[in-house]
């Protein structure tokens, strides 16, 4: 071991301290890090007086138990929460390739934006004329939306892309039966997302699945052939889960709409094709647009997400409350079905108040940043970006249906590692020991252990070059046999893998003092 | 354009790489037709930091923000301080823009504050399990329906008059499909007669406490009446930060309870995002919609989270999931639970009697001016008043003065004249004596 002139060595040695047991438990950087309910001792991380209040105006329902929550001070409860955060991979601290989900940067700029007080403080049902600045900033987020999709209409309150989703159907649904019709049955290619037969289940259809053909797109005859007078519509993804842009979509979209049911689109892949194609030229009648993946609004571990719902002509009328309208006083938001301009018919509400408003002001933020030169060129990057990935890996990982360029997104398969004893799940795990966050796995379900790599348009030429360089070399690695790492990876995260078996077969769903997690798992 | 890495040179190269004469050879799939020129978009080009701060800036100032009144604006929404260390903290690069956490082993940071949220919020209703959340209150309230429905296989639902009337119509949409809505009698400051609505064919009563119009509400006697014909309660709370004085719905006998956290840790926004809670028994656990967080070890033994019991969910059941939600209310979850976590017992409860004094000192405020009526008579921090006219248009000529007075009941309830003079006020820990002294002056004068 060498030593610098500060008398600190400069490697780490060869005495095995690799493995080496701590005192504290913590490992340098990585802490180790209680719940906080078990930090708790009684501290107030907050300066309020002790008041005493009468019972008068309590209708005898005054709380008699504690609650049970932990008393810390400031400092603490700061540090708890710094210490969780490291815990996490993010984008703006690596690649995350995650398909379908769409890990784009994340400008700061939209969250000074959102938290202005003019609209991070507003109120909801502030009065009117209070609010002109916010309404107008929803009228020009929906002048985009329906702009870049071509679409005429835009729902804006759907809370996230299921919600849109159901959005979609709901006014699907309110749509036929302002025909007189009953139509039962939503046609659903078995490469979607979850959410669509679920939502299709949701708003009281029934799903029939459309096979996909052996070139990744949804097989447009066996689609025809299931179209019948009980068909509400179809969900299509488009550029679809296997990142393939469906070019048979306006010959379906004309099928559909001869058969007298409608076009709902997944918009989750947005991203591919904004400022390049309209979905409203494809004969689309309605699509959710996830603000939280296309407009880069963060996805924050899991929300909160935005999903406005462009409808088209047919579709528009059955549109949900709250709607935005101008008169001579400016801007103005109807809330009541009743008061619906002539023609429209609301279906109904979707939620409490207007939909994600910071949501909203982080996406318009995002587009006028961008300008309709910028979304047109982050489409095109996120397409060459995956397609370099595609070009790049092709030649030691299995891609089914590499023969072609894709979109925004490259989706491999297990064959490449068929006899090597390494799973997708190892693969993508051995990735987290390389300091990337895996890509999505076993999705979509229509090829063999699916792996979905989604660069986005945020990396540079040489994030992808390393990236590639880690993939390639786990891949030529794991078919020549050499497994170790991937056996039991990841060994350099914070946990080694999890036991969800024992996490779902006796459920440990909170805190409590008195059972340990041995018995638990007992 | 500041926000894309990749240069032309790299464009070129990337190109050369994949075999691509141009960009065009990556879209082949797409129809030429379908290809539209940027032209065909009428929308402006990129514009720099500077110039997008100002132009919105524009738009943000516009507004008058609560914190820029006097400001009594509640029903369904409140504000509150939020301490600063919150939102430093949720905006960490780690927890901001992070993916939901599939991949446990590099996401414990936020799976850990999803368990010590769900235990929080379990702890707080008085229920036995919380999911980590769903989108806000009302959607949690339709969710909640939508599981009565499956767990007692029948489809009528009863809705208190007394529950947010944007609660109700969400209610109505989503649950609709699958059962009548019967909507009790809007009562403002009294209690309808649900028990007498509830039959053989009712999956549950929904019963808002304290409810739209402030009234804090014995549940009770509405479980003990729902209980005895095989239905379920559901209980929603708008206000959250009235659970540090009152009795939890766990306590009075709720099934069910969906609730709108926003008032703790998030800020207004306009309405949204928010954070639904939503939480039940131990044994309706696999009718519960929404994500779960559970504890469990890793492969060395070593306690460590996942997300569990996912075979009720979308991405694996399809279209025999539990619910289509996906997205949750990830950040809104992190806010409250650091605000929450700030707060712990001592805080909570005091914040929480400061504003039901301040809400009662604004009421004694009111009482005195002429022609005021308080229509609430057991309150947390919101209650209504009958003023001797319209509240709407008062409302608007009450903030073109500079004060926001409240929510008038007809924004909420449009056909409904009987209540077209209510007028329904908030009063929180962010309100001064000075905000009271001017709406008791403004009002004076306006009526």
């Amino acid at each position: 071991m060498s030593m610098n002139n500060q008398g600190r060595p400069t490697s780490a040695g060869a005495g095995g301290v690799a493995g080496m047991a701590t005192i504290s438990g913590d490992r340098g950087l990585d802490h180790e890090e209680p719940l906080i309910f078990e930090l708790g001792h009684g501290a107030v991380g907050v300066d309020f007086p002790d008041i005493k209040v009468s019972d008068d105006r309590l209708g005898g329902l005054r709380r008699k138990d504690r609650i049970g929550l932990p008393g810390l001070s400031e400092p603490e409860v700061v540090r708890h929460y710094v210490r969780l955060s490291r815990m996490n991979y993010a984008i703006d601290s690596g690649l995350y390739p995650l398909g379908s989900c769409t890990m784009k940067h994340n400008p700061r700029l939209n969250e000074k934006i959102a938290r202005l007080p003019g609209f991070g403080d507003l109120h909801p049902l502030a009065p009117r004329s209070v609010t002109q600045g916010a309404l107008e900033l929803i009228s020009q987020l929906m002048n985009w939306l329906t702009t870049l999709t071509g679409m005429p209409a835009v729902a804006m309150s759907p809370k996230a892309g299921a919600h849109g989703e159901l959005c979609g159907l709901l006014a699907i649904r309110a749509a036929i039966a302002a025909r007189g019709e009953t139509r039962k049955r939503i046609l659903v290619p078995e490469s979607a997302h979850g959410t669509n037969p679920a939502t299709a289940a949701f708003a009281g259809f029934t799903v029939d699945e459309v096979p996909a053909k052996p070139n990744g797109h949804v097989d447009a005859q066996a689609l025809k052939a299931k179209l019948a007078p009980d068909v509400a519509a179809i969900m299509l993804t488009n550029p679809n889960t296997c990142g393939l842009f469906e070019g048979e979509v306006k010959e379906i979209a004309d099928a559909v709409h001869a058969a007298g049911a409608y076009f709902y689109c997944d918009g989750a892949n947005f991203n591919a094709i904004a400022g390049k194609v309209r979905p409203g030229d494809l004969g689309v009648d309605a699509m959710h647009i996830n603000l939280h993946k296309t407009f880069s609004t963060p996805h924050g571990g899991g929300g909160p997400g935005a999903g406005p719902v462009v409808l088209s002509e047919r579709l528009a009328p059955f549109a949900p409350i709250p709607l935005l309208v101008a008169d001579g006083k400016g801007l103005r938001l109807i809330e009541d079905v009743q008061a619906a301009p002539e023609g429209a018919k609301p279906f109904g509400r979707m939620c409490a108040f207007h939909g994600q408003m910071g949501m909203f002001v982080r996406a318009l933020t995002y587009m006028i940043s961008h300008g309709r030169d910028g979304v047109r060129q982050a489409s095109e990057d996120a397409v060459l970006s995956a397609n370099y990935i595609l070009a790049s890996l092709k030649d030691v990982m299995s891609a089914p249906f590499g023969d072609g360029p894709c979109m925004h997104e490259a989706l491999f398969d297990d064959s490449f590692l068929e006899g090597t004893g390494v799973t997708t799940l190892d693969f993508a795990k051995a990735m987290i020991d390389e300091g990337y966050h895996p890509m999505t796995m076993y999705f979509p379900l229509v090829v063999h252990g699916a792996m979905l790599i989604e660069p986005t348009e945020s990396e540079s030429k040489a994030s992808l070059d390393r990236f590639i360089h880690v993939l390639h070399t786990l891949a030529t690695e794991a078919r020549a046999k050499q497994t170790e790492r991937f056996a039991g990876a990841p060994h350099l995260a914070p946990r080694r893998r999890l036991d969800e078996t024992a996490a779902a077969r006796k459920p440990v769903l909170r805190y409590k003092p008195a059972v340990s997690i041995k018995e638990a798992a007992e | 354009m500041r926000y894309l890495p990749l240069t032309p040179d790299d464009r070129r190269a990337m190109l050369a790489r994949i075999g691509a004469a141009d960009m065009d050879a990556l879209f082949r799939d797409v129809p030429k037709a379908a290809l539209a020129p940027l032209s065909a978009f009428d929308l402006p080009d990129t514009q720099g930091e500077m110039e997008v701060e100002r132009a919105l800036s524009k738009l943000a100032a516009r507004n008058v923000a609560a914190g820029a009144a006097p400001f009594f604006c509640g029903a369904g929404a409140y504000k509150h301080h939020v301490p600063s260390a919150v939102d430093h903290l949720i905006q960490r690069s780690e927890f901001l823009t992070s993916y939901t956490p599939y991949q446990p082993e590099i996401a414990q940071g936020t799976l850990q504050y999803l368990f010590e949220f769900q235990s929080q919020v379990a702890l707080l209703t008085g229920m036995e399990v919380a999911n980590a959340s769903l989108y806000d209150g009302s959607t949690a309230t339709a969710e909640a329906v939508l599981m009565a429905q499956r767990i007692t296989k029948r489809g009528k639902a009863i809705l208190s008059g007394g529950l947010h009337p944007h609660y109700s119509e969400t209610v109505e949409t989503v649950a609709g499909l699958f059962g009548p809505i019967v909507r009790g009698a809007v009562t403002p400051g009294s209690t309808e007669d649900l028990a007498a609505l509830i039959d053989e064919e009712t999956a549950c009563v929904v019963v808002q406490s304290p409810d739209v119009f402030g009234l804090i509400r014995n549940l009770r006697p509405v479980a003990d009446a729902a209980h005895a014909k095989g239905a379920l309660l559901i209980a929603v709370v708008t206000e959250v930060v009235s659970l540090g004085l009152l009795e939890p719905p766990g306590a009075q006998g709720a099934d069910i309870v969906a609730a709108e956290g926003q008032s703790i840790g998030n800020g207004l926004n306009f309405g949204g995002p928010y954070v639904g809670l939503f939480a039940t028994r131990e044994k309706f656990l696999r009718q519960m919609p929404g994500r779960l967080c559970g504890e469990t070890v890793d492969a060395e033994g070593r306690r460590g989270y996942v997300l569990t019991l996912s075979t009720r969910e979308q991405h694996i059941r399809r279209e025999k999931a539990t619910s289509n939600i996906c997205t949750n209310s990830g950040l809104c979850t992190l806010a409250f639970t650091i605000h929450l976590s700030l707060l712990g017992e001592v805080g909570l409860t005091r914040l929480a009697r400061i504003n039901h004094a301040k809400a009662s000192a604004l009421a004694d405020r009111l009482s005195a001016l002429p022609g005021v009526e308080i229509v609430t008579p057991a309150f947390f921090n919101e209650f209504t008043v009958k003023l001797p006219k319209p509240a709407a248009p008062l409302v608007e000529a009450l903030a073109a003065k500079g004060v926001i007075a409240g929510v008038p009941a007809s924004r909420l309830l449009p056909r409904d004249k009987s209540v077209e003079s209510l007028l329904i006020l908030a009063a929180t820990e962010t309100n001064s004596d000075e905000d009271f002294a001017a709406l008791a002056s403004a009002l004076k004068e306006a009526l």
